[in-house]
């Protein structure tokens, strides 16, 4: 059987090495884990199992429930005073990962470049060459406290580039990006006429102060689209919902090709994504709460363990600078010898090297474990 | 960050975690912890510490029952003062004054049935206030103080995912 040269140009996940290898060990703590060990809001779930009951299991609009896209509307609104047409302006959809391969294949002609702010979520490059672009990896730098910068995209040619594609709140490093250091950026934008694709499915988690969406910056809503969902900050990963914020023709072209690749996001899901957004945000405070002291936890021990770390500020990970040269020896090392997985920082990309990814979606008591090993495991 | 707020809310989840720890995770020195839990031991707003025991996973499981009591009052005798009464008993492991159809929700423990019956038959019902009794024995727990005997759910989540 042929197999395209796009997916072939991709090689598999580094992740998945690293996913095998804790798989076939017993009492393995994971600070791997990319998803909140918390279980969706009750109020949501009990949403999703009545409109089961109700029989609502039919297909929606391609674009979602008009009522969901109303509630995105109004959060963005809420959030962010950003006015968006639930008519013309959102796209509800399979997870925002789904929204992002949709924008990639929107705005991507064979060879066109998108600049992909690294190191970052696993599956921008590869969505990029599935769509026949070309990914030009952007390296953030720990100086910067792995924030994008005009520096480092110009460094990196983005000024050829069409798109540029980043997460912030940052997976895998927790950085997040202010008003003022995303301002260069978008002025980088606005004069070399990016298209800028914000990931930002982790905004809810940000711990030093709001989460600033680059769409509310002068000159910037009409070239962004802004990716959205209920996986991280509503613990509902498994519900697969996702959206997407830009403007209408973008949303047009970006719904094309959903409504031929998936038609409509999951029934079920939307129900659940609904009453998440009307009546779950007490949920959503007490998880962030509870991570940012999972943070601060994990942040102070590997300080009292020598272990160089940024201060993370986002998301549920923090990017520690491996004790050892090489990163990718000391995870597998500490996942062999103490049982602690945790992810090599060059699975992300260019300026992950010689990190770990640790996530703190884990249980105090196992992430106290967890810590004593490795403390054990290095003296 | 309210650090008292902070430092209830973790002791109550787990009155077992270290200063050090505690430090950690609300970001304040352990000096400034120490002195808060301190504070808010002597100011009486923490009364104690025990642990959460699911008794099933234990060989001298107590019986325990729920007891309503109802009460009258008279110009005398307050809530209070037979509330005062009752807490003296050491079968009495929680008391509560409540709205509804009865007055106080007691808990009762003892080695067996028949310790509970006559605790209450010859303790709490001669108490002249007290005009009825109702107990339920309690058949099962399933979560005390915020903890579920049976949540020790497996994690299935992905052991390394993106």
């Amino acid at each position: 059987m042929k197999i395209s040269e796009r997916v072939n140009q991709v090689p598999p996940s580094g992740i998945r090495r690293f996913f095998e290898l804790a798989e076939e060990m017993d009492d393995v703590i994971s600070l791997g884990v990319g998803e909140p060990d918390f279980t969706a809001p009750w109020s949501a779930r009990e949403a999703a199992i009545d409109s089961l009951e109700r029989g609502k299991t039919s297909y929606t609009a391609n674009r979602g429930m008009r009522e969901l896209r109303e509630a995105i509307a109004g959060r963005a609104a809420t959030e962010y005073d950003l006015d968006y047409d639930p008519d013309e302006e959102i796209l509800v959809t399979a997870g925002a990962s789904e929204a992002i391969d949709a924008a990639f294949r929107a705005f991507c002609d064979p060879g066109d470049t998108v600049a992909v702010a690294q190191p970052s979520y696993v599956s921008y490059v590869p969505g990029v060459v599935f769509a026949g672009g070309e990914p030009l990896p952007v390296p953030t730098r720990e100086a910067d406290e792995f924030r994008l910068t005009a520096e480092v995209l110009r460094e990196a040619g983005a000024e050829e580039a069409e798109a540029l594609v980043y997460c912030y709140p940052n997976n895998p490093t927790g950085a997040t990006m202010r008003e003022e250091h995303l301002e260069p950026v978008a002025a980088f934008a606005r004069e070399h006429d990016l298209t800028v694709l914000a990931d930002e499915i982790y905004a809810d988690l940000t711990y030093d102060g709001d989460h600033t969406s680059i769409a509310t910056l002068p000159g910037m809503r009409e070239r962004t689209v802004v990716f959205n969902g209920f996986s991280k900050a509503y613990a509902m990963t498994g519900l697969r919902l996702g959206y997407a914020l830009a403007p209408p023709e973008a949303i047009q072209a970006m719904n094309r090709i959903h409504q031929y690749g998936m038609l409509s996001a999951p029934t079920t899901a939307q129900y659940a994504a609904l009453d998440a957004l009307e009546h779950c945000s007490d949920d959503v405070q007490e998880m962030r709460a509870q991570y940012d002291r999972r943070r601060r936890f994990v942040l102070s021990r590997f300080a009292e363990m020598g272990i160089e770390c940024f201060e993370a500020t986002g998301a549920f990970y923090v990017f520690p600078e491996s004790p050892w040269e090489d990163a990718e020896a000391f995870a597998e090392a500490l996942l062999e010898e103490c049982g602690v997985a945790m992810v090599p920082g060059d699975v992300f990309g260019a300026g992950g090297e010689g990190h770990l990814r640790v996530s703190y979606a884990t249980g105090l008591n196992e992430l106290r474990e967890a810590m004593d090993r490795i403390e054990a495991f290095l003296e | 960050m309210n650090t008292r707020a902070e430092l209830v809310s973790l002791l109550r989840e787990n009155a077992r975690y270290t200063t050090v720890d505690l430090a950690r995770m609300t970001g304040a020195e352990e000096r400034e912890v120490e002195s808060t839990i301190e504070a808010l031991e002597t100011e009486g707003v923490i009364r104690g510490y025990s642990a959460v025991v699911d008794w099933r996973n234990t060989d001298d499981e107590p019986v325990r029952a729920l007891v309503e009591c109802n009460v009258t009052l008279d110009r005398e005798t307050g809530y209070d003062d037979i509330a005062k009464r009752l807490v003296g008993f050491p079968e009495v492991e929680s008391l509560r004054l409540v709205s509804g159809e009865y007055d106080f929700s007691m808990t009762v423990e003892a080695d067996s049935m028949g310790e509970v019956s006559r605790f209450v038959s010859e303790k709490v019902a001669p108490v002249p206030e007290i005009t009825q009794t109702v107990t339920h024995y309690l058949m099962e727990s399933y979560k005390e103080h915020g903890i579920e005997f049976d949540g020790d759910r497996d994690d299935d989540r992905l052991s390394v995912s993106p």
